[in-house]
């Protein structure tokens, strides 16, 4: 039998990811759509193994202005899926009705899932299906996602409806004024919808919203828009109501007749007056922010200090094991060194490293899943939302931004949950400026070589510097590239959850095997770049004296942009460079140029340079383009390599006027 | 008066919804449409953005917006 595509759609927060993995299981692709940074996940029905679900992103309407309602309107009209099923929180109703009542003009065989039944009956509420059905003119089935109730009957209703290609019986959801107006509409865009391949009464309802892509996506007349305005100002006129509003209210009006009709609901369900009660203290005037911080210290702690070191710490006795394994087998299979040197030093080094990174991330995302899906992080925007506004960001920017100090890895990877692409792309760029973990042995070595009785202050300086430049970059951002209206925040507060351990679950494996798949190649084809550069010289005869490699005679070349920085020695200009790899490489880097052994490398530097190039070093090391495992997932994440580029360069950019700043301006006072 | 002066804890129906482009539609599409109870249930700690309840969930909207909302006291 052919194979059918269904679209999943539905609010956020009404339980769509959780009924997708119990569709799917793990048979889960995920990608983006054509063009933008949305994710598309698409799965196999593990009991239909020739249907598709792709889960489109969580919207509250069919309007143009995100790219999520974008990618979405452009999947349903032109992505051909044979049917959708549109998944609606139980208990909320009203608003979640509102999307169906737009997905119905598709002309797309719908079936509409109520979910979280469970807690309705629970809490005495009752549904009349039966009626809601013959009301809306489409299939309706109860299910509870999270307890995988009613799924397979959703299944099979939607397969039926596909195959037979049952249309929504009932398009119509608008009296008076509005229905007239609608109606002339339909009838005027017919024969245009037909030729765009838009179905007419979905593109006479955008019409009538005043929708700006639909008149262009109709190739509409200057005569057809003229005749398309008097018509809706006319209703404008009758109606007391402008055209948004009017439409707006039109849905809502009709949802309210029906939700009286068909639904029983005795006050707020158990679960929200919980989340009033949990928010009397998560988000009350003195606890929600020192809750929150105390929340986000402890998973820190949690991740970069027990439970991270924990499991890098057996997988580094396992890669030891293996190393040790094969350096064995080279040597008895008279392998020459510098071929063992490639397999160990380079390709080796560089699968560990790359590995270094997942316990970090699979940790870290399973805290972030917790507060996601248990409508936590949704609070944490309300409380910071204040704090990031200057900048023309949200508060939901607040816990990636935060993450950053941990790893800018799986910061920018965890900028997925942000509503609008807008916000990601921002967020992402604003992300390296918190300074990373991996930069602390760095601050530590120099702080105890220049500043040993003040290493905490200077150490604070470096972060606050770094926030302050991350501020100073926002503003400017908000200012140049990411000006025009941001998305608004106008968020709904989900009730609080138990997350359901299966997504947590499939939402750390996600991110794990995404980072492996999409960063080992660039991290491994970087770690054997820089291995070569270092152990050979320009006739590729390796060296033994690290002065005498590409690297050295690259740093060379490279050195003197950093004369006005205060810093013209190549070996500084090379430790920059294996930074690149991990941030901890400029320490290493440094103390073999060197030749310092760990303990004697504070003194060396003290000798080195100069405390004021010292400072100057430090604020380059702070600022500058992020390691190429975070380079990997910028550009998964921005959507290319362009937009990766174009981010080293930038800030490196300011990295070099920052560092310039600090040195002439501490020579200007006479600190040099 | 604006849905910004309304009290905590207390309930209001709206009457027009202000403000333009995608913001607007925005606010529509949530459901604070004209005739629509809303009552305001929390202030952040910071003093914004506002909590309300309408249509049987809870939304945030910062003030800017609760300001080109108008509302009659119930």
């Amino acid at each position: 039998m052919k194979e059918l595509t269904f679209a999943l759609i539905g609010n956020p927060n009404c339980g769509k990811t959780t009924l997708f993995n119990q569709l799917t299981g793990s048979n889960q692709h995920v990608g983006n759509f054509p063009g933008v940074t949305v994710d598309k996940k698409e799965g196999r029905v593990r009991s239909h193994p020739d249907v598709v679900v792709v889960d489109l992103p969580g919207i509250y309407s069919l309007s143009p202005y995100t790219a999520e309602e974008v990618v979405s309107r452009d999947f349903l009209l032109h992505g051909n899926p044979a049917g959708v099923i549109n998944i609606v929180d139980a208990t909320t109703l009203e608003r979640n009705l509102y999307l169906t009542l737009q997905l119905v003009e598709l002309r797309i065989p719908t079936v509409l899932a109520l979910n979280m039944m469970d807690e309705v009956r629970a809490n005495g509420g009752y549904i009349d299906v039966a009626a809601m059905e013959a009301e809306l003119g489409i299939p309706v089935v109860p299910i509870s996602a999270s307890k995988n109730e009613g799924v397979e009957e959703l299944c099979s209703r939607a397969i039926r409806a596909a195959r037979e290609k049952a249309l929504p019986r009932r398009v119509d959801f608008c009296t008076g004024e509005v229905h007239r107006a609608i109606h002339s509409i339909t009838h005027l865009v017919e024969q245009k919808a037909e030729l765009a391949a838009i179905p007419a009464r979905f593109a006479a309802s955008k019409l009538a919203e005043g929708d700006p892509l639909m008149a262009d996506s109709l190739h509409l007349t200057e005569s057809e828009r003229h005749l398309l305005e008097h018509l809706l100002s006319e209703m404008e006129a009758a109606h007391g109501m402008d055209r948004e509003a009017a439409m707006a209210d039109m849905r809502y009006t009709y949802i309210e007749k029906l939700c009286a009709q068909t639904v029983v609901r005795p006050g707020d369900t158990k679960e929200q007056l919980r989340s009033v009660e949990i928010d009397k203290v998560l988000t009350s005037k003195f606890w929600a922010i020192p809750i929150f911080f105390g929340i986000m210290v402890t998973i820190f702690f949690l991740t970069f200090g027990l439970i991270g070191p924990f499991l890098n710490s057996i997988m580094e006795e396992a890669l030891d094991l293996v190393a040790l394994g094969l350096s064995g087998a080279l040597v008895r299979w008279g392998v020459n060194p510098t071929l063992r040197s490639l397999v160990l030093d380079g390709a080796f080094a560089g699968v560990a490293s790359v590995l270094s990174f997942l316990p970090t991330i699979v940790t870290l995302f399973f805290f972030l899943s917790l507060l996601e899906d248990s409508g936590y992080m949704a609070r944490v925007a309300f409380v910071t939302d204040r704090l990031l506004r200057r900048i023309g960001l949200s508060g939901r920017s607040f816990v990636p931004l935060l993450i950053g100090f941990g790893c800018s890895v799986p910061a920018i990877m965890a900028t997925r949950t942000l509503a609008s692409e807008r916000d990601r792309k921002m967020t992402i760029r604003l992300t390296p400026f918190m300074s990373c973990s991996a930069k602390l042995p760095i601050y530590s070595v120099f702080t105890l070589a220049f500043f040993p009785k003040h290493r905490a202050l200077v150490m604070c300086c470096l972060y606050f510097g770094g926030m302050l430049v991350g501020i100073l970059y926002g503003l400017l951002l908000k200012n140049t590239a990411f000006k025009g209206n941001p998305i608004p925040f106008v968020m709904e507060l989900p009730a609080y959850r138990l997350p359901s351990p299966k997504s947590v679950l499939l939402h750390m494996w996600e991110k794990a095997k995404d980072f492996l798949v999409k960063a080992f190649t660039i991290i491994f084809v970087a770690s054997l770049v820089v291995w070569c550069l270092q152990s050979f010289d320009f006739g590729f005869n390796p060296v033994d004296d690290s002065s005498r490699s590409m690297l050295a005679s690259v740093s060379r070349l490279i050195a003197p942009i950093f004369i006005p920085l205060g810093f013209s020695d190549w070996r500084a200009a090379t430790a920059l460079v294996t930074g690149l790899s991990a941030k901890e490489a400029v320490v290493s880097t440094l103390s073999v140029l060197l030749g310092a052994g760990d303990a004697e490398l504070p003194t060396l530097l003290a000798g080195f340079f100069t405390p004021l190039q010292a400072v100057s070093f430090l604020t380059f090391t702070l600022l500058y383009m992020p390691c190429v495992a975070a380079m990997a997932a910028v550009k998964r994440e921005m959507g290319g390599w362009k937009a990766a580029v174009s981010l080293m360069a930038q800030q490196t950019g300011v990295a070099w006027l920052v560092a310039l700043f600090v040195y002439q301006g501490g020579r200007l006072l006479g600190l040099g | 008066m604006t849905l910004e002066e309304l009290a905590v804890g207390s309930a209001a129906v709206v009457t027009t919804v202000g403000g333009q482009g995608a913001l607007r539609k925005r606010l529509l599409d949530m459901g604070l449409t004209p005739k629509v109870t809303v009552s305001v249930r929390k202030i952040a700690p910071m003093g914004d953005p506002i909590e309300l309840t309408l249509r049987g969930y809870t939304l945030t909207i910062r003030r800017e917006e609760a300001r080109k909302i108008e509302v009659r006291p119930l």
